[in-house]
């Protein structure tokens, strides 16, 4: 017995003393750094870091492959304990989400997966004859459930997967696994610098909108009484909702399908009753910011496009300084639109809302006379953005154009915006067709004008003005004299009497399609008339350049427009961006919120020292994605809310709003119009679900 | 022993006398890590290189231990000592200059200690009376016919996902199931040499 245990034991002695000098000669040095750094991480293995496990993410970090914050399944505080480990500063790390983009749960998928053992949705979608990328809708099989190591994704009670914002970090497992393609991962940054492209899921009115707001999501969270969460979506991409739902010529809702079969969704008005969810609860829904990086740009103009450039910038933690000629912010909406389309009130609200993100402003400060491109680089600006607008007007270039009472439509209502007395007399005639025109009549008319005649040359099919503004003057009693020019101002005493006008008829088509207007020889009409005001159009007040003013030459073009490319914003100067009116012309509101986001991701990319040029994909028009000209069995619903305003009489001689906002029962029953677009799907009769 | 006869002793091991599916040894690794694919590769790599060292290290510890000293009946208690003695040496020797293989084999190797499979090739080895190079073969073999049956195993398994299987039969189950008709399939190979 004796000698066994001695046997066994010898061989159990032996092997240990050769596994002991194996481990002192194979000996590994285990840095204690990586040790030290592992500990440090969370230990989820999740692969979000892009390595293979902490065990390799720890390794990286040590041997100074991959920055102390690489960890994506931790927060903060890990980043933290690994900065403290490697003796680094810790840096920020903004965060990744993962979104759902698609609307179309399994109750609404066109291929349903409910028999028993398929439990996988990449399975589901082998068996259905190979991947797939849209054949709409989720699968509902919850594989990205499975997959999530933090927990944070449930397939909701829209059949849809829900990720928890709280604790989804980001380490895009459910990306990679989803067979649909329709979760991704996003950040703030990645939200703000992308803009639609190719790939993308496009709703046509998404696709058509300036600012490329997710118009069907908003929808979406209107009806289902998330207002807050709508104005989050709006204010992803357009810092204005309380302008635009009141200003806005909505090119968006004309792409409606819902217009195909009936009366478009009112999307403007839905957009409107969420932002003034935001202003009447008091409460300032504001977006993510990330953490100042201390870098300053300048924005030269406190317009749409300027607060809008300010507004991104300081999202993306730069510190903007926006330079504002005139006394107040605001640039066009102020000067430009009337109290009663847009209260001044309101506009203070949203403008502040935009100057707490930590936007500075100085105003009354003039380009060319307190400052220039040279001196705003010498103050430390490493960016500017020209947002100047257009506030000069176009001359009739008729005789006697400088009489007493002969106006330019922008500055009664520039002057208007500074509050100042704009008295008129009682017979007005507005020349031009265009929304500054009827924005003059109808101010005229509030102002006590017995008469207000509209002059234009063209006739009503051909109007640029909104329809609506054009039915609004319409009832408002403004007189409209198509197919009609002015040709002869008469004064008397420097004093305007008369306006001698010709008829026109319309001849071939020109350059922009519309019937070009021909005189009719011997028509000369005079009119008795106190005031005219001439609105046929803007064009830059460029004279803050002029002759080395801005202490660099900034190339215009021959129509006296900064020349700038139109998607990135780049202008002749390096560091030197544009957008908004004054590379386009005289445009809309949020054309030029569009410009002042594409302006903000150059500039971000161009401070980053990255290339800033626009991407090949990007959708610049509905027209390059797939047309959808019919919609059989789509959901019928109702008719289109129509807003409920101010009576004619009740708008007299004041400059209250006339628009008076949907209440939230007609707000919830339009959302249920919205066919919630993708590219090619919307909502059927035969989905039982409810977008 | 002629070519012809080594061949048909490598082809008995593999897939006649599958250490797994005709003797039924080491089922728990062969449930246990057929799930995906890349598990049953890494494992199986581990597998082939742990027995056929297990394989030699046993016999010479038979041989030129046991024998002389007449306890032969320790056996089971010597080669477990052993077989754990080295898989643990290996990993320290691996991790030191194979830092590449280490890595991809990974957990396995610690695995394989418990792994019924190699003691019992280990002790087929000596009862069989197999000299030296004959117990390498055999080893070797018997972990390429493990292998075989894992990674076939793992590529049934995998498929589970899109088939329609009954809820009482899903998950270990099926894969008991799948298991026997394996097993049913590779008794097949008994004809295979016709001893």
């Amino acid at each position: 017995m004796l000698f066994e245990t001695l046997a066994i034991g010898g061989l159990g002695l032996a092997s240990a003393l050769g596994l002991g000098l194996a481990a002192k000669a194979f000996a590994v040095e285990v840095d204690p750094l990586v040790a030290a750094v592992e500990e440090a991480l969370p230990g989820a293995n999740c692969g979000g870091c892009g390595y293979a496990g902490c065990a390799s993410a720890a390794l990286a970090i040590a041997s100074g492959k991959a920055p102390a914050n690489i960890c994506v399944g931790g927060g903060a505080e890990i980043h933290v304990a690994v900065a403290a480990v490697m003796g680094v500063e810790a840096t920020y790390r903004e965060p990744d989400l993962s979104q759902v983009d698609c609307s179309y749960g399994t109750d609404t998928a066109q291929l349903k997966y409910q028999y028993d053992g398929v439990r996988d949705c990449r399975a589901a979608v082998l068996l259905a004859g190979g991947p797939k990328v849209c054949e709409i809708g989720c699968l509902g099989l919850g594989s990205c459930v499975k997959v999530c190591p933090f927990g944070a994704i449930q397939i909701g009670p829209d059949h849809l997967p829900k990720v928890d914002p709280l604790l989804c970090t980001g380490c895009g497992n459910c990306v990679r696994i989803c067979p649909k393609n329709i979760i991704h991962l996003t950040s703030v940054t990645r939200r703000i610098l992308g803009f639609n492209a190719k790939y993308n899921c496009l709703a046509p009115c998404q696709a058509t909108c300036p600012a490329q707001i997710d118009i069907p999501s908003y929808i979406k969270a209107i009806g289902e009484g998330r207002y807050a969460e709508a104005v989050t979506i709006i204010k992803e991409h357009n810092p204005f909702p309380l302008v635009c739902g009141r200003v806005c010529p909505h090119p968006c809702e004309s792409q409606c399908r819902r217009g195909l079969i009936a009366e478009p969704v009112n999307i403007n008005h839905l957009k409107r009753f969420a932002a003034d969810y935001e202003m009447h609860s008091g409460q300032r829904i504001q977006p993510f910011c990330l953490p100042k990086n201390g870098r300053k740009v300048a924005i030269v103009g406190g317009g749409p496009s300027g607060l809008t450039c300010a507004y991104y910038l300081a999202r993306l933690g730069y510190s903007p300084t926006v330079f504002e000629a005139q006394p107040k912010l605001g640039g066009m909406l102020r000067y430009g639109i009337p109290e009663y389309r847009l209260p001044k009130k309101t506009l203070d609200w949203e403008i502040q809302g935009i100057l707490d993100l930590g936007c500075e402003a100085k105003t009354n400060m003039v380009m060319g006379r307190d400052f220039t491109l040279e001196s705003l680089r010498k103050e430390g600006f490493e960016a500017i953005f020209m947002g100047v607008g257009c506030w000069n007007s176009r001359d009739m270039r008729v005789e006697g154009e400088d009489l007493q009472g002969v106006l330019p439509g922008t500055n009664m209502l520039i002057d208007r915006g500074n509050l100042k007395e704009t008295p008129v007399g009682e017979r007005v005639v507005i020349i031009g067709g265009g929304n500054t025109a009827m924005d003059c009549a109808r101010t005229c008319w509030r102002l006590g004008a017995k008469e207000v005649t509209l002059l234009y040359r063209r006739s009503r099919a051909e109007m640029p003005a909104n329809d609506i503004e054009v039915i609004e003057a319409e009832h408002e009693g403004i007189k409209f004299q198509f197919l009609a020019a002015p040709t002869r101002l008469i004064g008397e005493n420097g004093k305007l009497t008369g306006l001698e006008y010709i008829k026109m008829e319309l001849g071939e088509p020109d350059a922009s399609g519309r019937r070009r207007p021909v005189p009719v020889e011997g028509s000369e009409t005079i009119i008795p008339v106190d005031n005219v005001i001439a609105a046929i159009g803007q064009y830059p007040d460029l004279s803050c350049l002029e002759a080395g003013a801005a202490g660099q030459e900034l190339k215009l073009t021959k129509w006296d427009t900064i020349a700038a490319e139109i998607d990135a914003g780049s202008t002749n100067i390096p560091g030197v961006f544009a957008g908004g009116d004054t590379v386009t012309g005289a445009a809309t509101a949020v054309e030029a919120i569009g410009a002042g986001r594409r302006a903000a991701r150059s500039i971000h990319h161009f401070l980053s020292g990255e290339e800033f040029a626009a991407p090949g994909d990007w959708v610049h028009s509905v027209k390059e994605l797939p047309q959808i000209k019919d919609i059989p069995e789509a959901v019928p619903v109702g008719e289109r809310v129509k807003m409920p305003e101010l009576s004619v009489a009740q708008r007299a001689l004041n400059f209250n709003e006339v628009e008076l906002g949907l209440t939230e029962e007609m707000a919830r029953a339009e959302t249920q119009r919205c066919l919630q677009c993708g590219l090619y799907c919307y909502r059927h009769t035969g989905m039982t679900g409810k977008a | 022993m002629s070519f012809g006869d080594y061949m048909l002793f490598i082809i008995g091991a593999i897939l006649v006398n599958n250490i797994l599916l005709a003797k039924f040894l080491g089922n728990c690794p062969f449930l246990g890590v057929s799930r995906r694919m890349d598990t049953a590769t890494g494992m199986s790599m581990a597998v082939i290189f742990v027995l056929t060292m297990a394989g030699m290290i046993t016999w010479l510890v038979q041989y030129y231990i046991l024998v002389p000293l007449d306890i032969e009946y320790l056996q089971t208690i010597a080669f477990i000592l052993v077989i754990a003695a080295l898989v643990q040496l290996v990993e320290i020797v691996m991790a030191k200059s194979l830092p590449a293989l280490y890595r991809a084999l990974g957990i396995f190797l610690p695995l394989i200690t418990t792994n019924c499979a190699v003691l019992g090739v280990a002790i087929i080895n000596i009862q069989a009376e197999y000299d030296f190079f004959d117990t390498l073969l055999f080893s070797f073999s018997s972990a390429v016919g493990y292998s075989l049956a894992l990674i076939l195993f793992a590529g049934i398994r995998e498929r589970f996902a899109m088939a329609r299987i009954p809820k009482v039969f899903q998950g270990t189950a099926i894969g008991l199931v799948t298991a026997g008709f394996m097993a049913l399939a590779f008794s097949g190979f008994a004809g295979l040499v016709g001893h």
